[in-house]
C-alpha cells in the first residue's frame, strides 16, 4: 500500500485577505490574527482529503500532530498514523521541515503539503527532490509550480498518483521577499527545485492554446538549441529545468540545476561557475547565454541567475542570448522581465527579443 | 424550429460497420462476372484473400443512407464553421464532374484524346492567376496545407538560385496551425511575431523578426479574425526590404474576391482553397484542391508538368521540360474532378458574381456580428467591421455562467446548426469563429442569431443542459483528446483492439 503524507501550514494564507502579503515570521502572524485573520488552510486540506476518501483510493496516511495534519484527517473521517510533536496555535517553519524530514525517513511516496510558497521553501529545504510533493494551494503566494489548481484538484491528483501512478518532473519553487513585496516590490527567488506529479491539466493554470505537453516541449527545444550550437563557442547554461533539458540532451545529467554551467563543443566544461569564473572563461572568445524565464514574473535575467552580471551579459553580447520557453510557460509570462542592476543594460532588452518556444520555432516576445 | 437526428442503433450500438453486416456469398449487381485473365500476375504478387465486406444492393444503400442522416452537412443545415467557407455546393457542378467525359478519362492517356481536360486545366489555371494577381498558377497541391508546404518549397528553391542561405520564415500567432507545420516542414525556422491591440501584425514586432536569414513572411488577409491587414503595404515593404518573399494563405479569399488581389498587395506566393473559396465539397479529409500561383521570377520553380497551347498545331500540351523545377509535388495534375467542380462555378459566377459573393459573404458576416451585439454574453474583441467571418469571445458568458464556449458550439447542434469553429484563433479567449458565407438568407441568419441568444438565457437557467450538449444527435458529446491521441483509423485496427 502506498504511504501518504500530509502536512498542514496552519496558518498559510491568513494574511491574504487582511491585506498582509504573507505570513511568513511570528510578528506577521500576531499582526494577521490582531487584524481578524481566520485560519483558511486547514479547511482547504480537509476538502482535499474528501475528494481523496470519495475516489476510494487505498492509501495509509502518516501525518503530523494536532494543526498540522492530524485535526484534517480526524475532520475528514481518515485515520492516520500521527508523528511528531509541536505546541499547538505556534507552529513555526522549523515545524514543517521536521515534518518533511520524519516523512522522508518513514519512506512516504507523497507528500501533501497545505501552504502557500513559503511552505514550499520550507519542505525543499528539508528533504529537496528526495521525496515528491504536491501543494494544496492554501498560501497567499503561490508563484511555485508545485500546486494543484485547486484543493479539489489536489484531492484528484492525489488520487490518481496513488492509484495510478503518474510521471514525476521537478517544478520551481519560488519565494518573494515579503517584506519588499509590502512594499509594493516584487523580488521573487528561486528557492530550489521540488519532485511533484506531472498533470498538465489540473496542476497550475494552463491557458486554452497552451499544448501542456510540458516535458515533450522542453525536449523539443533541447534538440533544436543544440543543433543551433558550434564548435568552439562557449555555452553559458543558466538555471531551471528547461535550460537543464538542453544538458540532458547533450547527455549531461549532472548539470546544475540551480546554478550556471559552462558547456563547450557539447560537453560539460565547468560546473556551478560563479561571475568571475565566467568572466576568465570567456575571455576574447565566441559565447552564447542560454536562459530560461524563471517563474511566474518572467525574469530572463536577474533572478536566480545573477552570476550573469551585468559585465557577463556585456561581454557576451545581447544577440549571443538564447531565451528558451515552453509554450506552457509562454502562456503563464507572456511578457519578459530583466533586472541586471544596470538599468541602462536592461534598456537594451526592452522591445522584442526572439524566444526558442518548440523545434525551429522561435517567437517574438515583448521584454518590459 | 425543433431537431432531432436521426439515431439508427441496436441498443447502445449505432448502426453497425459495412463489415460487421457482411455475410459470405452475398453481393449486389455484378457487370462483369468474369474479367478475362489478360496479364499474368506473378503468384508473390498476388493476395488471396481480399477481405472486402460481402453486401447485397439494398443493405449498402441503407447503410450510408443512415450514416449520412446521422452526419451534418451543408446539404442539410447552416455550417459557421469559421475558416472553413462551409458555403453551399451547386449541384451542377457535381454533375458536370461526374459526366463521362470528366470521370472516365485516365491520366495516362495520349494528349490527343483529352484535349477537352487539357484546356480545362489552361482555362482554370490562367483565371485564378487573375483573380490573384500572379502570373502562373500550379493546380497540383490537394489541398490548402499541401499548398503551403509547395508554397515553402519555392521559396527555398528561389534563395538557393540567389545563393542565399535563408532559414527564417515568419508567421503571426494568429495563423492556421498549418502556416507553422509547413514552414517547418520545408526545414525552416518558424519565427512567431505578435498581434496587436487592434487584431493586426504588430509591425514593430515585425521590424525585430525580420534580418538576414528571414525567408519569408506567412499571411492569410483577411486574417483568421476575419480583420483586413490593413497596414499590408508597410508589411510588404518591411518583409521585401529585408529580402524575404510574402507568402499569401487564402483560406479567406472569400471576403476579398474580386475586390483586391493578393499579387497587387505585395505577395509573391498564393494559395487558394479550391474548397473553400471555389465552392467544391470539403470531403472528410478531402479530396480538396489548394492550387499555388507565383510572380513571374518564382515561375520557373513550378512542379511540372504544365498544360502549354501550342499555337502552329492548335493543341494543348503537357510540358515536362522545366529544368529549374522543385521537382513534383503530387502524382499526375491534381485531384482533377475537383477542378472540373470550381471551373464550372468559375463560370456560372462570372466577373461579377464573385465580386457579389465578397460582397455577400462580407455582409452577412458583418450581419451577424450587429445583430450579436444585442446578445448578452459573447463579445467582439476588436472594434470595427469585419470580412467574411466574426470572432466572438464567450468570456462574459463564462465569467457569468461557467458556460463555456466549447459548451455553446456542441448546444448549437442540438438546434440543428453545425457549431462555429471554437477555439480558434487561440489569441481570443473562448474564442467562437462564425463564418456564415454568401449562400445563407437573411431568416438563417436570424435563426442563428436567435439560437444564441436562447442558449445564453439557458446557460443562465440551466448551465447542466449545455454542458450536457448535444442530446439531439445521434452520438453525444466526444471525448476530443481520445479521440485524437487514440484514433482506430480502420477495421484492422478496430479489430485488433477489440481482441
Ligand atoms: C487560415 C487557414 N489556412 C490554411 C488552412 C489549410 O487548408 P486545407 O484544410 O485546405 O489544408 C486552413 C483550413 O482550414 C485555414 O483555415
Amino acid at each position: 500500500m502506498k504511504k501518504l503524507g500530509l502536512i498542514v501550514n496552519p496558518i498559510a494564507g491568513m494574511g491574504g485577505r487582511v491585506g498582509l502579503k504573507g505570513t511568513n515570521g511570528a510578528d506577521v502572524v500576531a499582526k494577521a490574527l490582531k487584524l481578524g485573520a481566520k485560519p483558511v488552510s486547514s479547511a482547504r486540506a480537509v476538502e482535499t482529503l474528501r475528494v481523496l476518501t470519495r475516489a476510494g483510493v487505498e492509501f495509509e496516511l502518516i501525518t503530523y500532530q494536532d494543526e498540522m495534519g492530524a485535526a484534517e484527517a480526524s475532520e475528514a473521517g481518515l485515520e492516520a498514523r500521527v508523528v511528531g510533536r509541536i505546541t499547538s496555535g505556534q507552529t513555526t517553519a522549523e515545524d514543517t521541515k521536521n515534518a518533511a524530514g520524519e516523512m522522508l525517513e518513514l519512506g512516504v511516496d507523497l507528500i501533501l503539503a497545505a501552504g502557500g510558497d513559503g511552505t514550499m521553501s520550507d519542505i525543499i529545504e528539508a528533504i529537496g527532490t528526495q521525496v515528491p510533493v504536491l501543494g494544496i494551494p492554501t498560501g497567499v503566494k503561490m508563484h511555485s509550480a508545485t500546486f494543484a489548481n485547486t484543493p479539489e484538484s489536489a484531492g484528484q491528483v492525489a488520487a490518481h498518483f496513488l492509484s495510478e501512478g503518474l510521471p514525476l518532473r521537478d517544478a520551481e519553487v519560488m519565494d518573494i521577499d515579503e517584506d519588499a513585496y509590502r512594499e509594493n516590490r516584487l523580488i521573487a527567488e528561486l528557492k530550489g527545485y521540488a519532485r511533484v506529479p506531472y498533470e498538465p491539466v489540473m496542476m497550475q493554470t494552463t491557458k486554452e492554446g497552451s499544448t501542456g505537453f510540458e516535458l515533450a516541449d522542453q525536449k523539443a527545444i533541447a534538440r533544436w538549441t543544440i543543433e543551433l550550437m558550434e564548435r568552439g563557442r562557449m555555452y553559458i547554461l543558466g538555471p531551471g529545468t528547461t535550460t537543464r533539458a538542453v544538458a540532458e540532451e547533450l547527455g549531461i545529467y549532472n548539470s546544475t540545476l540551480l546554478g550556471v554551467d559552462l558547456i563547450l563543443d557539447f560537453k560539460l566544461l565547468v560546473r556551478d561557475v560563479n561571475e568571475r569564473q565566467i568572466l576568465e572563461a570567456i575571455k576574447g572568445k565566441p559565447a552564447t547565454i542560454i536562459v530560461s524565464p524563471i517563474g511566474k514574473q518572467g525574469f530572463i535575467l536577474g533572478r536566480g541567475n545573477q552570476q550573469l552580471s551585468p559585465a557577463v551579459v556585456r561581454e557576451v553580447g545581447k544577440k549571443n542570448i538564447l531565451v528558451l520557453t515552453t509554450p506552457h510557460k509562454f502562456s503563464l509570462t507572456p511578457t519578459l522581465k530583466v533586472d541586471t542592476g544596470d538599468s541602462e543594460l536592461d534598456d537594451e532588452f526592452r522591445g522584442y527579443i526572439p524566444v526558442i518556444v518548440g523545434y525551429l520555432q522561435t517567437r517574438m516576445v515583448k521584454v518590459v | 424550429m425543433t431537431y432531432r437526428q436521426a439515431r439508427w442503433a441496436r441498443g447502445e450500438c449505432l448502426e453497425p460497420l459495412v463489415f460487421e453486416l457482411s455475410r459470405a456469398g452475398r453481393k449486389g449487381v455484378s457487370l462483369h462476372p468474369e474479367v478475362p485473365a489478360r496479364i499474368k500476375i506473378p503468384d508473390n504478387l498476388t493476395r488471396r484473400s481480399l477481405e472486402l465486406p460481402e453486401l447485397s444492393e439494398p443493405q449498402v444503400v441503407r447503410h450510408y443512407t443512415r450514416l449520412s442522416q446521422m452526419n451534418y452537412g451543408v446539404d442539410l443545415v447552416f455550417y459557421p464553421i469559421g475558416s472553413c467557407t462551409m458555403k453551399y455546393n451547386p449541384k451542377v457542378c457535381d454533375e458536370l464532374a461526374g459526366a463521362e467525359e470528366a470521370a472516365c478519362i485516365h491520366p495516362h492517356q495520349a494528349e490527343e484524346t483529352v484535349q477537352g481536360a487539357l484546356e480545362l486545366m489552361y482555362r482554370l489555371e490562367r483565371y485564378l492567376a487573375e483573380i490573384a494577381g500572379v502570373s502562373r498558377v500550379c493546380l497540383q497541391p490537394s489541398a490548402g496545407a499541401h499548398g503551403e508546404l509547395l508554397g515553402m518549397l519555392l521559396v527555398r528553391a528561389y534563395h538557393k538560385s540567389k545563393g542565399e542561405s535563408r532559414t527564417e520564415v515568419i508567421v503571426p500567432d494568429s495563423a492556421h496551425g498549418t502556416n507553422f507545420a509547413s514552414a517547418a516542414m520545408a526545414g525552416f525556422n518558424v519565427i512567431i511575431v505578435p498581434s496587436n491591440n487592434r487584431g493586426r501584425v504588430d509591425l514593430k514586432a515585425l521590424r525585430a523578426a525580420v534580418s538576414e536569414k528571414t525567408a519569408a513572411l506567412m499571411l492569410t488577409n483577411p486574417n483568421t479574425l476575419g480583420l483586413f491587414e490593413d497596414e499590408i503595404s508597410e508589411i510588404a515593404k518591411t518583409v521585401h526590404t529585408a529580402g524575404g518573399l510574402l507568402y499569401y494563405d487564402g483560406a479567406n479569399m472569400n471576403g476579398i474576391l474580386g475586390k483586391v488581389r493578393p499579387g497587387d498587395m505585395g505577395f509573391d506566393i498564393v494559395h487558394f482553397n479550391l474548397h473553400k473559396t471555389f465552392s467544391t465539397p470539403h470531403g472528410g479529409g478531402g479530396p480538396g484542391a489548394g492550387p499555388v500561383g507565383v510572380v513571374r521570377k518564382l515561375e520557373k520553380f513550378l512542379p511540372g508538368p504544365v498544360v502549354e497551347y501550342d499555337r502552329r498545331r492548335k493543341r494543348y500540351y503537357l510540358d515536362y521540360n522545366r529544368p529549374k523545377s522543385i521537382g513534383k509535388i503530387r502524382s499526375f495534375y491534381g485531384n482533377f474532378g475537383v477542378l472540373v467542380k470550381a471551373y464550372t462555378y468559375l463560370l456560372m459566377m462570372g466577373k461579377e458574381g464573385l465580386e457579389e459573393v465578397a460582397e455577400t459573404a462580407v455582409l452577412n458576416a458583418n450581419y451577424i456580428m450587429r445583430k450579436m451585439a444585442d446578445v448578452g454574453g459573447f463579445e467582439v474583441k476588436f472594434n470595427g467591421p469585419c470580412k467574411h467571418e466574426v470572432v466572438f469571445s464567450a468570456e462574459p458568458l463564462k465569467r457569468e455562467t461557467g458556460v463555456t464556449a466549447r459548451d455553446v458550439a456542441k448546444r448549437l447542434l442540438d438546434y440543428g446548426m453545425h457549431a462555429p469553429t471554437y477555439y480558434f484563433p487561440p489569441i481570443v479567449p473562448e474564442a467562437l469563429m462564425v463564418e456564415p458565407t454568401e449562400t445563407e438568407t437573411k431568416e438563417e441568419l436570424d435563426r442563428f442569431v436567435a439560437a444564441m441568444d436562447e442558449i445564453a438565457e439557458e446557460a443562465r437557467l440551466s448551465p447542466e443542459k449545455l454542458r450536457a450538449a448535444p442530446t439531439a444527435t445521434a452520438i453525444g458529446r466526444l471525448d476530443e483528446v481520445k479521440a485524437s491521441r487514440e484514433p482506430i483509423l480502420s477495421w484492422k485496427m478496430y479489430r485488433k483492439l477489440a481482441k
